[in-house]
């Protein structure tokens, strides 16, 4: 029977998953969420510590002399001046400037790396690596990966992990162990939030498992969902590719490409780094002459939508969840781009959203219109173009 | 030095008295609030009475703050979180439970265990209980308008909440006249037969007053309690990060960011009237402090007997508030644990971390009669043998709360009359912390062994160390004779008072308490809105 595959710990999120909502990532089993409502394990992630199996995470392991050479060839940071045990994030792109994908890069040692990636790049990776002295695998199967979030997730692995994690820094990597087992630790996450990536050999995920969720117990620790975490991810003004925006290698029209700059990736793209890298000459252009389009953060006016529900006699009726599907902006009566995420946020009592926005209505304090159904009908919210991201406290980089 | 001229004097650092000053200087103004205690807050404070083991003294869940405020305000930037409180289970003195589960599914199931009536009757009352409480809703945002008053704007309030009543379905203004006379009692066995849930349901309706289940106009306190419901997922309901002082702690922070001064140890003495209006205050350690305008977020009776002379009132209005009930009917008792109560009736292995019931609220409410006669020992001004509780665990909403695998509990428990026969002292405190640790052991056995500190609060001590009169916990209790244009009293309850430049905005004004904020905001409003800063 063709089945989707179970990553190495689905022996103990099959068991722990109420609801058996199972989504699809990456031809994975992903648990949506683990408990019939989404708040609990929201809440872990913002208040406590989240355990989130990240397995399905495409991961390519890039080594040999020219490893820097290539990552620095195909993606827009500077890799030469990255320090062994440094974590870059980063997208990559086709000649012509527009995104490919976006993930991780992790200096492991001097001539070897880890990039993550949401969809595969084997291919793209090979095909720039031409001439080049370079080894790329696809670990994907072979490493498995937890997310771990939240503010108490220090404490915890201070507890767990062989090295305190006190010093690890924002964007830093180090060797460790839990429970004697080799690990990875990086100071990385997809919340916003304090939070750690845990990488280990897939056949000693189930004793890490056990670990943290036994000594995490009194630190607040859930098994969190996807669908908890897409929440965090947008408070936290972090995009998914397929979602938010469409790789360049797969689009159909060029609309719906988007350059880095157009995500708000600026600070990724270091123009002043030395040597060609791989769309630098349409990005200069884009840099010189400005970008058309740019993802912001939309924040919903409570009074005004209240408002609208209240003509038809409701209090306001949203999804409590994290909702992929386009909604048209409008400026006055002419639409000047879409959401192409929206959430309530429980932690700021808002009905945000991360939306694409035509030049000039992009700056912040803009006045725009969001559509949403009242009672069947299209009507316009009110709302405002903000700072991303939404949600950052004080601890996520302390 | 400070000067001491102000444009508002705000009396009191609770979470009414911060909104209120937050807004003011979010509108330019400069404020001071006074507080008498060394930390602000009032009742909603997080104190460490043990080491390491943190109280929510008073009061322990949000349940009606405002959303606006939490956005005006920015209070999520200033460490507001409101934590899920998802379920409550009711332990049967037989052995079984019922659960109430944040999945309407699950609850109907568990519900249909134990009468498949009641299941499907809980849907309807539901629905009614929200439709009632949506159609009185907007009556919170109003100001007040007194209904003899023939001025334009007191008529239009009039007329607005008369277009409401004109909305209603004749089902609905039924459902409403039936809310506002009738028990919860009553109400309640019109619609179910199982005594645990109707005990469980009538609870909420005797929470804050001095009234049993059987006690007509208690109805009109459960649709009080239905008010947050209607907001659904949005609605703030739920235990603070950091308890009820995580509420304050996050205004605090958001008023002093605006610019508010917060002056504690500053007991008020005396509010200074000079020429029939309101211009400063005395303090207790002999300051004055000048000012526009003074608003007092105390409880109604320091705010009228006792700050201001009464000379400086109408008598009628003195008597009327002489008259208001605040009698404090409900104690609190807070332990620090060194394992979970286990509850036979649903028992958890190891040390608890998964177990759904203490996430929640457990309820000690079997049935009416059960609550009803608990109500009869306080009636008579005794401590209720086997008292209501309504019980959470803080520290598995937020593990921050004890610490590493330690808890604490918070229990409100009702009846503690305020009026005690012989009055309060040690051992009366002693024997309410007795009835209420022997009530639990009835249900979890495991209990008085794994208590490492305990503190008992009566009305008295709320009185004493909250400063509210009478000990009750909404500053007076939500009586149908004490709600919306007759809270505090007649004619004044739109956050005015008969004396010039002296206002009112705390939980004895309209709309009454439950860690709300919006007297306090709404009182702001009308400060404003009378242009005299």
């Amino acid at each position: 029977m063709l089945q989707l595959k179970t990553t190495p710990f689905h022996a103990r999120t099959s068991a722990l998953c109420q609801p058996q909502n199972w989504r699809k990532w990456a031809g994975y089993f992903a648990a949506g969420s683990y408990e019939h409502t989404l708040d609990r394990e929201y809440w872990a992630i913002r208040n406590a510590a989240a355990l989130i199996d990240v397995s399905p995470l495409i991961k390519y392991v890039i080594k040999g002399k020219d490893a820097a050479a290539l990552l620095h060839r195909v993606t827009t940071r500077n890799i030469h001046k990255m320090s062994v045990g440094q974590v870059f994030y980063t997208g990559w792109c086709d000649e012509e400037g527009k995104m490919i994908d976006d993930g991780t890069v992790t200096r492991l040692e001097e001539t070897t790396f880890r990039l993550t990636a949401a969809e595969p790049n084997l291919r793209w990776l090979m095909m720039n690596a031409v001439g080049m002295e370079v080894e790329i695998t696809e670990v994907t199967d072979d490493v498995a990966a937890l997310s771990f979030q939240g503010p108490n997730t220090r404490k915890v692995l201070n507890i767990v992990a062989e090295k305190p994690v006190d010093e690890l820094k924002y964007f830093r990597m180090m060797k460790n162990k839990i429970n004697g087992i080799e690990v990875t630790i990086s100071r990385t996450g997809y919340t916003g939030d304090l939070g750690y990536e845990i990488w280990m050999d897939a056949k000693d995920a189930l004793p890490i498992w056990d670990k943290l969720m036994e000594v995490g117990g009194d630190y607040g620790i859930a098994p969190v969902g996807i669908l908890a975490m897409d929440m965090a991810r947008v408070e936290a003004g972090l995009f998914m590719l397929d979602v938010d925006y469409t790789s360049a290698s797969h689009a159909w029209i060029e609309p719906q490409k988007s350059s880095p700059f157009e995500l708000g990736l600026d600070w990724t793209v270091a123009l002043d780094k030395p040597g060609y890298f791989v769309g630098r000459r349409a990005l200069e252009r884009e840099k010189r002459e400005g970008s058309t389009w740019k993802m912001v953060g939309l924040e919903v006016d409570w009074v005004g939508m209240e408002k609208l529900f209240a003509g038809v006699g409701l209090p306001p009726q949203i999804p409590g969840m994290a909702v992929r599907g386009s909604l048209p902006i409008f400026v006055g009566n002419v639409q000047v781009g879409y959401a192409s995420t929206s959430t309530w946020s429980p932690v700021l009592k808002k009905y945000i959203a991360l939306a694409h926005l035509q030049k000039p209505y992009f700056e912040v304090g803009t006045d725009v219109r969001m559509e949403i159904t009242v009672e069947h009908h299209r009507q316009h919210a009110p709302a405002k173009v903000v700072k991303l991201p939404f949600y950052e406290p004080e601890w996520k980089k302390k | 030095m400070t000067s001491n001229q102000y444009d508002a004097i705000i009396i009191g650092g609770g979470h009414n008295g911060l909104v209120a000053g937050a807004y003011l200087a979010r509108a330019g103004k400069k404020v001071v609030v006074l507080e008498r205690r060394h930390i602000a807050g009032g009742a909603a404070v997080t104190e460490e009475i043990f080491p390491g083991y943190k109280f929510t003294e008073f009061s322990y869940v949000v349940s009606l703050l405002r959303p606006e405020i939490i956005r005006d305000l920015e209070l999520p930037k200033h460490g507001l979180k409101i934590l899920p409180l998802p379920s409550t289970v009711t332990p049967m003195e037989n052995g079984d439970y019922l659960g109430a589960w944040d999945d309407h599914d699950l609850t109907r199931r568990e519900i249909y265990r134990h009468s498949p009536k009641d299941a499907e009757a809980y849907d309807e009352y539901a629905r009614v209980m929200a439709r009632a409480a949506k159609a009185i809703k907007p009556i919170i945002n109003l100001i007040p308008p007194d209904p003899s008053s023939l001025s334009v704007k007191d008529l239009m309030g009039l007329l607005k909440v008369g277009q409401f009543a004109a909305n209603l379905s004749e089902k609905e203004l039924y459902a409403i006249a039936k809310l506002a006379t009738q028990s919860s009692a009553d109400l309640l066995e019109e619609w179910f037969e199982f005594d645990p849930l109707k005990g469980t349901k009538a609870a909420s309706g005797i929470i804050g007053t001095y009234l049993g289940p059987r006690s007509p106009g208690t109805a009109y306190v459960l649709l009080h309690h239905y008010m947050g419901e209607i907001d659904g997922a949005f609605r703030a309901w739920g235990f603070a990060k950091n308890g009820s002082g995580g509420v304050s702690g996050s205004i605090l922070s958001a008023a002093k960011a605006l610019g508010v001064e917060v002056r504690l140890n500053a007991s008020v003495k005396q509010v200074i009237v000079k020429n029939g209006r309101a211009v400063g205050v005395a303090l207790e350690n002999g300051d004055e402090l000048t000012s526009k305008v003074v608003m007092s977020a105390a409880d109604p009776k320091r705010t009228f007997l006792q700050f201001v002379e009464q000379k400086h009132f109408p008598d009628e209005f003195v008597t009327a508030l002489q008259n208001f009930r605040t009698r404090g009917s409900s104690g609190k008792v807070n332990i620090a644990l060194s394992e979970l109560p286990n509850f036979t009736a649903l028992p958890f292995k190891g040390k608890g971390h998964d177990s759904a019931l203490h996430r929640g609220a457990v309820s000690i409410s079997p049935s009416i009669d059960y609550i009803e006669r608990a109500y009869d020992d306080a009636k008579y001004g005794q401590i209720s043998k086997r008292p209501y509780l309504d019980m959470i665990f803080p520290s598995m909403i937020d593990p921050d709360m004890a610490p590493p695998g330690q808890h604490v509990m918070s229990c409100f428990v009702q009846y503690a009359p305020y009026d005690l026969e012989g009055g309060w002292n040690d051992a009366r405190r002693d024997e309410l912390g007795e009835a209420v640790i022997s009530t639990i052991e009835q249900y979890a056995p495991n209990i008085r062994k794994a208590i490492v500190g305990m503190q008992v609060i009566s009305p008295k001590d709320i009185e004493a160390i909250a400063g509210i009169t009478g000990g009750n916990i909404f500053h007076g209790e939500l009586l149908l004779h004490q709600i919306f244009f007759l809270r505090p009293t007649p004619q004044w309850a739109d956050f005015r008072t008969p004396l010039k430049g002296y206002y009112f905005g705390a939980s004895g004004a309209h709309p009454g308490g439950g860690v709300m904020g919006a007297p306090g905001m709404l009182a702001a409003k009308e400060i404003l809105k009378d242009g005299m800063l």
